[in-house]
């Protein structure tokens, strides 16, 4: 379990300034939601944090160390991210087994085929989907393996880019029970990023709502059905939400 | 002496190879379109009269009959005989040979080289791109059959130099395909998941983005190899490429050109020859565009 420390992260595209400033701090083992509209800056906070996008200012924190100063194995084993299409996350030319296996390979574990067994458990597949291509399961399924392939490196922290909003209702609420059961066994930190508060009301502990790439509040579960938000933009994306909620 | 046998352990069935079912089903596929099935027998072919080449062919392709020369096609010369009285059906035979070298070496150059210029620069993009792209179109500025012109007068003309001439001319069109099935899908997400394992690019390149760029790169280098085929017999019509007394086909078609009006047969078999396998290698690549869909590899 290892919390996640972000202070003062902003990144610009060219002449445009995507993040301004963000900071928040993520407690280990919780799981924390980034809420907002569309290009309001949620996935791009993950891709920072992660590295996969290096120009970036500010510092990001993940248990005692900084993200940028980490070797990229050990920061393997830290960080890994499911994302959000799950028709997307995964190569299409490689077998279920190539892609959960490449990663312990390039990490060096050992013992592979029977971790390769127990991620499959663990995310509750058969263990010969194995031998099967992506475009031969569904879309819960293939999220699945896009959760075991990120948990088979035994990270502390999952970043989760919207892991649900690809997939039917009822497939979502399958591969969110999962995630909170594998938060239960394994104590992972989440930070969530979702832009349906239901999703978040049931995940998360805490969550923030950004704007135009800045975070505008830092809320509790309990803020979306008890009116907790003081900001204007807060108070009018949570009322939105419910209407919409009372509304189907 | 006891009786007892150890009861052998059954042998746990081994699971067939993915890349043995891709290319089963591939075959399957192509058979299954007469266009396709063309060019596969067409080739087939080819391979194996290149290979047998000594027992199909009747006469010595390099022996001279003087008394002989000129004839029709009959029951002893199928092909009829050229100028020199030779065979023109065991050169032909023969001759296959030499088109089989030239394909495959050209290929050999050819891929590796493309899909190496095309993945890199795609993956890497800035700097290294604009180099690679730019050296690419310096290649791809030369006419190719002028390059190779220039390129087997510097080096004197044979058959190797023809193969390298024309091998430097095929690459850019493969390395610029390569990079922009690249660029589609550099960005994609299991890219991102694999840099996230650790992948460093070399292994993301080999790994992930060479196998997606391979089928429409194969499909590519099928249908250039009509062109290179074209190209060698048009070096060999020119005197650059084989030197006689090789049997290449554009040679043939070349010293025939001179009795082409009274005697048929002296062109019109390699130029037969030259029109199947290079058309055999266009339908082959139209079918393997289909074959060679992800969905269609690995069904099982």
């Amino acid at each position: 379990m290892k919390p996640i420390i972000i202070d003062r992260l902003s990144i610009s595209f060219g002449p445009i300034r995507v993040l301004h400033d963000v900071s928040f701090d993520v407690t280990a083992g919780e799981c924390f939601g980034l809420v907002g509209e569309s290009g309001s800056g949620k996935s791009t906070i993950l891709r920072c944090a992660s590295m996969l996008t290096d120009i970036w200012d500010g510092t990001v924190r993940i248990g005692e160390h900084d993200v940028r100063k980490m070797p990229v194995a050990e920061r393997c084993r830290t960080v890994q991210m499911v994302f959000q299409d799950p028709y997307g996350s995964l190569h299409p030319r490689h077998s279920i087994r190539t892609a959960l296996d490449e990663g312990l390979r390039i990490n060096g574990f050992d013992d592979r085929e029977a971790r390769l067994a127990q991620a499959m458990r663990d995310v509750g597949l058969p263990v010969e989907f194995l031998d099967r291509y992506p475009h031969q399961l569904s879309g819960g399924q293939r999220q699945r393996v896009a959760i075991a392939r990120a948990l088979i490196l035994e990270p502390d922290v999952l970043f989760l880019d919207e892991p649900t909003s690809a997939l039917d209702v009822s497939v979502q609420a399958e591969v969110l029970n999962l995630l909170v059961r594998l938060q239960q066994e394994k104590g992972f930190t989440y930070l969530m990023v979702s832009h349906d508060l239901a999703v978040v009301d049931h995940m998360c502990d805490r969550f923030a709502i950004m704007q135009h790439g800045r975070i505008v509040e830092v809320l509790d579960r309990d803020a979306i059905t008890g009116g907790g938000a003081t900001q204007p933009y807060a108070k009018q994306l949570i009322d939105a939400s419910l209407e919409y909620e009372r509304a189907i | 002496m006891s009786m007892t046998r150890d009861i052998p352990a059954p042998v746990p069935r081994r699971r067939m190879p993915q890349s043995l079912i891709a290319a089963r089903n591939i075959v399957a596929f192509l058979t299954r379109s007469p266009t396709s099935l063309f060019g596969l027998v067409v080739l087939a072919l080819l391979i194996l009269v290149a290979l047998f080449a000594p027992l199909i062919a009747t006469h010595d392709p390099y022996a001279q009959n003087l008394q002989a020369t000129l004839q029709p096609p009959s029951g002893t010369h199928f092909f009829g005989t050229d100028e020199l009285g030779r065979d023109i059906f065991s050169r032909l035979v023969h001759g296959s040979r030499i088109t089989l070298t030239i394909i495959s070496l050209v290929t050999v150059v050819v891929g590796p080289l493309g899909l190496f210029f095309g993945t890199v620069a795609g993956y890497f993009g800035g700097k290294v791109d604009t180099v690679l792209m730019r050296i690419t179109d310096i290649f791809l500025s030369f006419p190719s059959l002028i390059l190779s012109l220039a390129f087997v007068a510097a080096l004197g003309p044979s058959l190797n130099n023809a193969i390298i001439a024309i091998a430097l001319t095929a690459w850019p069109p493969i390395a610029r395909l390569a990079r922009a099935e690249t660029l589609t899908f550099r960005q994609a997400d299991y890219i991102a998941a694999a840099r996230l394992q650790g992948a460093s690019s070399a292994r993301i390149i080999w790994k992930s983005i060479v196998p997606m760029c391979l089928p429409s790169v194969t499909i590519r280098l099928t249908l250039n190899m009509a062109t290179v085929i074209l190209t060698a017999a048009g070096l060999g019509f020119l005197g650059l490429g084989a030197q006689p007394p090789l049997p290449e086909w554009g040679a043939m078609i070349a010293t025939g050109r001179r009795y082409m009006i009274d005697s048929w047969w002296l062109v019109t078999f390699p130029g037969i020859a030259i029109l199947c396998v290079s058309l055999a290698f266009n339908l082959l690549g139209d079918g393997l565009r289909d074959a060679l869909d992800p969905k269609q590899m690995n069904k099982r």
